[in-house]
C-alpha cells in the first residue's frame, strides 16, 4: 500500500511532529515510490512483448473483481473499509487545516492591513498557495486511487520528475499499482509475476539493474530499522509487509547470467542466517536468569536497588565463565587423566594426618582429603603430557591462570566503555531543573510506597535546588564545620590504621598457633584471622556512618566519602592479610630447604638400609603416604583463601539474617505490646544498602582473582555463593527491607563501580602476578614442581612441542632489543591518544561555548525581533491615528485612547523585561544581565517620545547592539 | 503443538519481531498481559488481526503503570485516536518503545510527545507546569512552581521562544545521566 503510507506519512508531518527524522522518512518513503514506479514501468518495459498476455491477466482480473471467492471478498471488504476511513480522517484533517489556515490568514490579513507589511503578507500568501498545492496534490492521489486517468497524469508528473530516464513507454499503464493495494491479489499475481520475473532481467539496462539493486537494498535497510521508527505499530508493520514484497519480488531480478544464481544463493544464505541469528537472540534472552526477579526487585524499589541485582548477575556470569576454564581445562582433565589419588605422595594424605583427614571440621577447613584433591594446586602432577590425549597439564594450568585474569581484564574494560558510551556527558550542570523535571521519575517503580518515597524526594530535590539558587552560600559557621570534617577524617584514618593493625597482629599470632600445630587450639583461634576480617569488614563501615554525620556534607557527597573509606578499609585488610602472607610464604620456603635437605637425608639411608637388607633393592615400594614431604606454601595460600571466601559468605548471610530478618521479626511482632512505634521510630526496618553490598561484591570477587591460581576450585565456590546469595538477598530483601527514603541515581555511579572493579582487579592482579614471577615454586608439588619459576612451562612447550624455527622466532622477538622498542612504541601511541582526546575534549568545549553564546544572541535577537514588532505597531497605530485625526479631526476621543494604549504598552514592557531581570541565565551572571537589561529602558524611551518618523525602527537595533558588542 | 491453541502464526510473530525490540517469547507474555486486562473483550486467538481495543481507564491498572504519575499521557501519546484506547499493536509498540533495549533517540521521540500534555508539538509553560504538579503531587507552592518552570525554561530553550522544541527537549535530554535508566518499563 504505497499511496496509503505516503499519505499517512505526509498527514504526520502536518498532524504530528516535524521531527527531522519523520521528514527523513517522508522523504526515504517518497523514494521509494519513486523507485516502485520506476520499477514499475520496467515491469512495462519488459512485458512489452506481452501486452497480450497482460491484457489477458486484466481481463482476469476484471472477472475476479465481480465474482470473488467468498473470503477473499471479505478481506477486501475490510481493506477498502479501511481505506475508506482513511480518506474520510485525511478529508477531516484537510479541511481543519484548510480552515486553520484561513483563520491565521484572516487573521494575519487583519492585523497587517495597516501596517502594509508586504513581506509577511507575501509569505503567507506563499503559504497558502504552499498549502493549496499540497491538497491539491493530496487529492489528486486520492483520485488516483481509483481512478485510472489520473493515475496517468500522476505517472506523467514522475515522468517529468525524472528526466533522465529518457526512455518513452507508451503502454505504461501503471495497473499494478491497484493490485498492489490489495494483497488478496497480489498473491493471485504472484505466479504471473514469478514468470515475468524470469524473462524480465534480460531487459533490464545495467544501470536499471544498479537502481533496481539499489530500491532492494533500501527497502532492506527500511527493514533493519523499522523497530527504531516513531510509528504507529499499524504503519509499522503494513510498511513491514510492502517493503518485503517489494524486495521478494525484485530480489529475484538481480543478477545476470551466472551471477544471478550466485545472487540467489546469497540472499538465501542471508535470509537464513538471519533466521538463526533471531533464534539464537531469542535463546540467549531465555537464557538470561532472575529476570522477573529482578523485575519484580525493581518495581518495588527502584532502578538503584535493582542496579545491585543486575550487577550480582552480571558477575555471576563473568564466574560462570571463569569456573568453566578452570573446570574444564584444569580440574577435569586432571580428575579424569591425571595420575589416581594414593598414587604418588603429592596426592595422598600423609599418614599423620590420616586418622582425622576424614573429620568434618578439618574438611570444613579445606585440610584433610580436601587438601589433597584437585581442589587445591598442590595435588596437580609436574607430568608434561597426561592421559591418552596427551593433554599438557601444566602448560594448560599456566594458561588458564594467565587467561583468567586477562579474560577479567577485557569484559571489565569492554563493560566501562560501553556505560560510558551508553550514560550521556552529564558533567556540565547546566540542565538541572530540566533534567530533574523530566528524568527524575523511574518509570519502573510500581510500588505504591516507593512511589510516595519518590514522589517526597523528588519534592525535596526541587526545593533545595530552589534553595540554592535563591541563596547559594549560606555557610553559618564555616570554622566549627571545618574542624568537625578534620577530626571526622582523623577518627576515619585512626579506625584504618587500628583495623590494619589488628589484621597484622593476629595474623602473626596465627602463625605462632600454626607452628605449635592447630590441633592444641580452640575453634575461635584457629579461624582467628577470618573472624577478625570479617567482623571488621561489619563493623567499621557502621562506625565510618556514625563519623560522617558529624560531617554535615550533603548526602551525595556524604556517600561518595563513605564509599571511599569502606574502599580503603577493605583494601588496607587484604593487603595487610597479603602481606602476612608473604611472610608465611617466606617462612614456609626455609621450612621447605630443611625438608628437603631431609629428605635426600632420608632416602639415602632408605636406600643404604633396603641395601643392606635385601639386595634385589629397586623394587621396594614404601606407601605414599609415609614419604616425608614440603610443606607446599601454595596449597597454603589457596587454603586461606578459600577460608576467607568461607567465612566471609558466611559473615554476610548471617548479617543478613540477624541484622534484616531478625530485626524486621521482631520489630513486626514486639510493635503490638511496645510503648512506642517501633516500626515508625527508632528500630524501624533496615534499607536496602546498595553501596555497601555492591563493595562487597567487588572484594569478594578481588579475592577470587587473587586466589585463584592456586586454588582453582575458588571460582566454582564462588558461583555458588553468588547463585545462594542471589536468591537469598532478593528474598530478604523483598521480605525485610523497606524502600530507601533518599532515592539515589544508579546510573551516574554505575561506571564508578566498575572503575573500583577495575582498580581491585588490577591491585589483586598484582601479587598473583609477584608470586608466580619471583618465588620459586615448591620441589615436590603442583605442576611446576622441579622447575625454577613457574613460567618456564612456556619455554619448555615451546622448545618441546614446536618446531625448532618457532622457539627461535619466539628468542628473537622475546630479547629486550626489540621488546623496548615495542613497549616505547606503545607509550607513544598512548600518549598520541591521549593528546587527542584532549584537543578533542578542547574542541568540544569551545563548541559549547559557541553555542552558548549562540544561545543568547538568538534569545537577544527574538527579544528584538518583540520589540520591533512591538514598534511597529505602534507606528501603524500612530499612522492610523492620524490618517483618522485628519479624516475626522476629532482629536479629543482619540487621544485618549492612544494614551490608554500606551500604558498598555509601558506595562507589557516593564513586564516583561521585569521577568528577564528576576532570572538572569546562569551562565553569564551579572553581564548578561546587564546586557539584557541595557536596551530596555532605551528602546522603551524611544518608543515613548520619538514616536514620529522612522526614527525609532532604525535606531533601535543599534541600541540594542552596542552592550552585545562590549559584552564580547 | 497439538491442543494448544495458537495466539499468533509465525509470520505475525516474525512481523512483530522484525517491527520491535521483543523476543517472540516477550510477544507472547505481552499479549497474555493484554489479555488479562480484559478477558472478556480480547480473544485468544490473534491470528486473523481483530479490531480491538482496551480503553485507557483498564491499560494503567497495570502494575507497570499504576504509580506513573504520566500513566494517562503515555497510554494517550501511544493510542491511535489519541484518546487512550490501545489496540494490541498499539500495546506492543508501547512497551517495545519503553523497553531497555531501545535506542535514545526512539525514547526521546516518545518521551517528548508523552511531557507535550495539550499536543502543540511545544513542550510549553503550561506543560512544564502540569508535569510539576504530577511530578511532585502538587506539594510546591505556586510560586516555586512558577520559578521552576522558568528557570526549566531558560536552561533548555535554545532559540528563545520560551518554549521548547523537539530539538530544545532533544538536545538538553541527550546530555541526561538517568535519562536511559529511569526512562523505561520492564514487562
Amino acid at each position: 500500500m504505497p499511496r496509503d503510507s505516503l499519505i499517512t506519512s505526509e498527514d504526520d508531518i502536518d498532524v504530528g511532529l516535524d521531527l527531522a527524522g519523520e521528514d527523513e522518512v517522508f522523504s526515504s518513503n517518497e523514494g521509494h515510490e519513486r523507485e516502485r514506479h520506476r520499477g514499475k514501468r520496467r515491469d512495462g518495459d519488459g512485458e512489452k512483448k506481452k501486452r497480450k498476455k497482460r491484457r489477458r491477466k486484466g481481463a482476469h482480473r476484471a472477472e475476479e473483481g465481480e465474482d470473488e471467492v467468498q473470503t477473499r471478498h471479505e478481506r477486501r471488504e475490510r481493506e477498502k473499509r479501511r481505506r475508506a476511513k482513511n480518506d474520510q480522517e485525511a478529508k477531516g484533517r484537510e479541511r481543519d487545516e484548510e480552515e486553520r489556515v484561513q483563520t491565521t490568514s484572516g487573521k494575519v490579513a487583519k492585523t497587517k492591513k495597516n501596517i502594509r507589511n508586504e513581506n509577511t503578507r507575501r509569505r503567507v500568501e506563499e503559504e497558502e498557495v504552499e498549502v493549496e498545492e499540497r491538497l491539491e496534490k493530496r487529492k489528486k492521489k486520492h483520485g488516483s486511487a481509483k481512478k485510472e486517468e489520473k493515475k496517468e497524469d500522476e505517472g506523467k508528473q514522475m515522468v517529468k520528475e525524472k528526466e533522465r530516464e529518457v526512455k518513452k513507454k507508451k503502454h505504461k499503464k501503471v495497473v499494478e499499482t491497484s493490485s498492489e493495494q490489495e494483497t488478496s491479489e497480489e498473491e493471485d499475481d504472484k505466479e504471473e509475476d514469478s514468470k515475468d520475473e524470469e524473462m524480465r532481467p534480460e531487459c533490464l539496462t545495467p544501470e536499471e539493474l544498479e537502481k533496481l539493486k539499489e530500491a532492494v537494498d533500501e527497502r532492506k535497510k527500511l527493514i533493519q530499522s523499522l523497530r527504531g521508527k516513531p510509528w504507529p505499530m499499524k504503519k509499522k508493520l503494513v510498511t513491514l509487509r510492502e517493503s518485503q514484497e517489494f524486495v521478494e519480488k525484485y530480489e529475484g531480478a538481480l543478477g545476470k547470467g551466472k551471477g544471478r544464481k550466485l545472487y540467489a544463493y546469497k540472499v538465501m544464505m542471508t535470509k537464513k542466517w538471519m533466521k538463526f541469528q533471531r533464534d539464537f537472540e531469542n535463546f540467549k534472552t531465555a537464557c538470561i536468569p532472575w529476570e522477573m526477579k529482578i523485575k519484580e526487585i525493581e518495581s518495588h524499589f527502584g532502578s538503584s536497588v535493582a542496579s545491585y541485582f543486575i550487577f550480582l548477575r552480571w558477575m555471576y556470569g563473568i564466574n560462570m565463565i571463569l569456573f568453566g576454564l578452570t573446570f574444564g581445562l584444569v580440574m577435569v582433565p586432571e580428575a579424569l587423566m591425571g595420575r589416581p589419588y594414593g598414587s604418588m605422595p603429592r596426592k595422598t594424605v600423609p599418614r599423620s594426618e590420616e586418622t582425622s583427614a576424614m573429620d568434618f571440621a578439618v574438611l570444613w577447613d579445606f585440610g584433610g582429603y580436601a587438601q589433597y584433591s584437585v581442589l587445591f594446586y598442590g595435588f596437580y602432577n609436574n607430568q608434561r603430557a597426561i592421559g591418552w590425549l596427551k593433554f599438557r597439564m601444566p602448560l594448560s594450568y599456566f594458561l588458564v591462570g594467565v587467561g583468567t585474569v586477562a579474560y577479567s581484564y577485557m569484559v571489565v574494560i569492554r563493560t566501562m566503555a560501553r556505560n560510558a558510551n551508553e550514560s550521556g556527558v552529564g558533567d556540565d550542570n547546566s540542565f538541572n531543573f530540566s533534567w530533574k523535571m523530566f528524568t527524575s521519575w523511574d518509570y519502573l517503580i510500581g510500588n505504591p510506597e516507593t512511589a510516595d518515597n519518590k514522589f517526597a524526594s523528588i519534592t525535596t530535590s526541587f526545593k533545595e535546588a530552589i534553595l540554592e539558587e535563591q541563596e547559594s552560600h549560606k555557610d553559618d559557621n564555616i570554622h566549627l564545620t571545618r574542624f568537625l570534617r578534620v577530626l571526622a577524617n582523623f577518627l576515619v584514618l585512626c579506625c584504618l590504621a587500628g583495623s590494619g593493625y589488628l589484621i597484622y597482629f593476629v595474623v602473626r599470632r596465627s602463625q605462632k598457633f600454626a607452628l605449635d600445630g592447630l590441633e592444641n587450639h580452640t575453634w575461635w583461634e584457629r579461624n582467628e584471622v577470618n573472624m577478625v576480617m570479617s567482623l571488621l569488614g561489619m563493623f567499621c563501615p557502621m562506625l565510618f556512618d556514625v563519623i560522617s554525620t558529624l560531617e554535615n556534607y550533603h548526602p551525595r557527597v556524604a556517600l561518595q566519602w563513605q564509599l571511599g573509606r569502606i574502599f580503603a578499609l577493605f583494601l588496607g585488610n587484604l593487603y595487610t592479610f597479603i602481606i602476612a602472607l608473604m611472610d608465611e610464604i617466606n617462612l614456609k620456603r626455609e621450612e621447605e630447604k630443611i625438608v628437603k635437605f631431609n629428605i635426600t637425608t632420608w632416602e639415602a639411608s632408605l636406600y643404604n638400609g633396603t641395601i643392606s637388607e635385601n639386595s634385589t633393592a629397586p623394587s621396594i615400594t614404601i606407601n605414599p603416604a609415609d614419604v616425608p614431604r614440603g610443606p607446599c606454601w601454595e596449597t597454603m595460600v589457596g587454603q586461606e583463601f578459600v577460608r576467607l571466601i568461607i567465612s566471609d559468605t558466611m559473615t554476610t548471610y548471617i548479617t543478613l539474617l540477624i541484622g534484616d530478618f531478625l530485626r524486621a521479626v521482631l520489630v513486626r511482632f514486639l510493635n503490638y505490646c511496645w510503648c512506642w512505634d517501633l516500626e515508625a521510630g527508632f528500630p524501624s526496618y533496615s534499607e536496602f544498602d546498595v553501596s555497601g553490598n555492591v563493595l562487597g561484591l567487588i572484594f569478594n570477587q578481588g579475592m577470587i582473582w587473587m586466589g585463584a591460581f592456586y586454588a582453582p576450585c575458588l571460582p566454582a565456590l564462588n558461583v555458588l555463593r553468588l547463585h545462594v546469595s542471589m536468591y537469598l538477598q532478593c528474598w530478604a530483601v523483598m521480605c525485610c527491607n523497606v524502600p530507601q527514603e533518599r532515592v539515589f541515581k544508579a546510573s551516574g555511579s554505575n561506571n564508578f563501580y566498575m572503575a573500583m572493579l577495575l582498580v581491585i582487579l588490577f591491585l589483586s592482579t598484582l601479587p598473583a602476578i609477584y608470586t608466580i614471577v619471583t618465588i620459586p615454586p615448591s620441589f615436590d608439588c603442583g605442576p611446576f614442581s622441579g622447575k625454577n619459576r613457574m613460567f618456564d612451562v612456556i619455554h619448555e612447550t615451546l622448545e618441546s612441542d614446536f618446531p625448532a624455527w618457532f622457539s627461535k622466532v619466539f628468542s628473537y622477538a622475546s630479547n629486550p632489543g626489540l621488546v623496548l622498542p615495542f613497549i616505547l612504541l606503545m607509550v607513544l601511541a598512548i600518549y598520541y591518544l591521549q593528546s587527542t582526546s584532549k584537543s578533542y575534549r578542547q574542541a568540544n568545549v569551545e563548541l559549547k561555548k559557541k553555542l552558548q553564546t549562540q544561545n543568547e544572541e538568538n534569545k537577544k535577537k527574538n527579544k528584538r525581533a518583540a520589540l520591533k514588532a512591538q514598534m511597529d505597531l505602534e507606528e501603524a497605530r500612530k499612522a492610523a491615528s492620524q490618517a483618522a485625526e485628519e479624516q475626522k479631526n476629532n482629536n479629543a476621543s482619540l487621544q485618549g485612547q492612544e494614551a490608554d494604549e500606551e500604558e498598555n504598552y509601558v506595562s507589557s514592557h516593564r513586564l516583561y523585561h521585569g521577568k528577564n531581570g528576576r532570572n538572569p541565565p546562569p551562565m553569564n551572571g551579572d553581564r548578561q544581565l546587564l546586557a539584557s537589561r541595557a536596551p530596555g529602558p532605551r528602546t522603551y524611551h524611544h518608543g515613548n517620545h520619538g514616536a514620529s518618523g522612522y526614527l525609532p525602527g532604525f535606531s533601535e537595533p543599534r541600541m540594542c547592539r552596542v552592550p552585545s558588542l562590549q559584552r564580547h | 503443538m497439538g491442543n494448544k491453541q495458537t495466539t499468533f502464526t509465525d509470520e505475525q510473530l516474525e512481523a512483530f519481531q522484525d517491527c520491535t525490540f521483543f523476543t517472540r517469547k516477550e510477544i507472547l507474555r505481552l499479549h497474555s498481559r493484554y489479555r488479562e486486562l480484559a478477558p472478556h473483550l480480547v480473544p485468544l486467538d490473534y491470528t486473523n488481526n481483530p479490531d480491538i481495543r482496551v480503553p485507557l481507564a483498564l491499560i494503567v491498572t497495570m502494575p507497570e503503570l499504576k504509580e506513573n504519575p504520566f500513566r494517562d499521557r503515555i497510554v494517550e501519546t501511544f493510542s491511535e485516536d489519541g484518546q487512550g484506547n490501545l489496540s494490541f499493536n498499539d500495546f506492543v509498540d508501547m512497551f517495545s518503545a519503553l523497553c531497555e533495549t531501545s535506542p535514545r533517540e526512539l525514547k526521546t521521540i516518545y518521551a517528548f510527545k508523552i511531557y507535550d500534555f495539550n499536543r502543540d508539538n511545544f513542550i510549553c509553560k503550561d506543560d512544564l507546569q502540569q508535569t510539576l504538579t504530577l511530578l511532585t503531587k502538587g506539594e510546591l507552592t505556586e510560586d516555586e512552581v512558577l520559578l521552576v518552570c522558568d528557570k526549566a525554561l531558560e536552561e533548555a530553550d535554545l532559540d528563545g521562544d520560551s518554549k521548547l522544541s523537539f530539538s530544545d527537549f532533544q538536545n538538553m535530554i541527550s546530555k541526561a545521566p538517568d535519562f536511559l535508566s529511569n526512562f523505561h518499563i520492564r514487562i
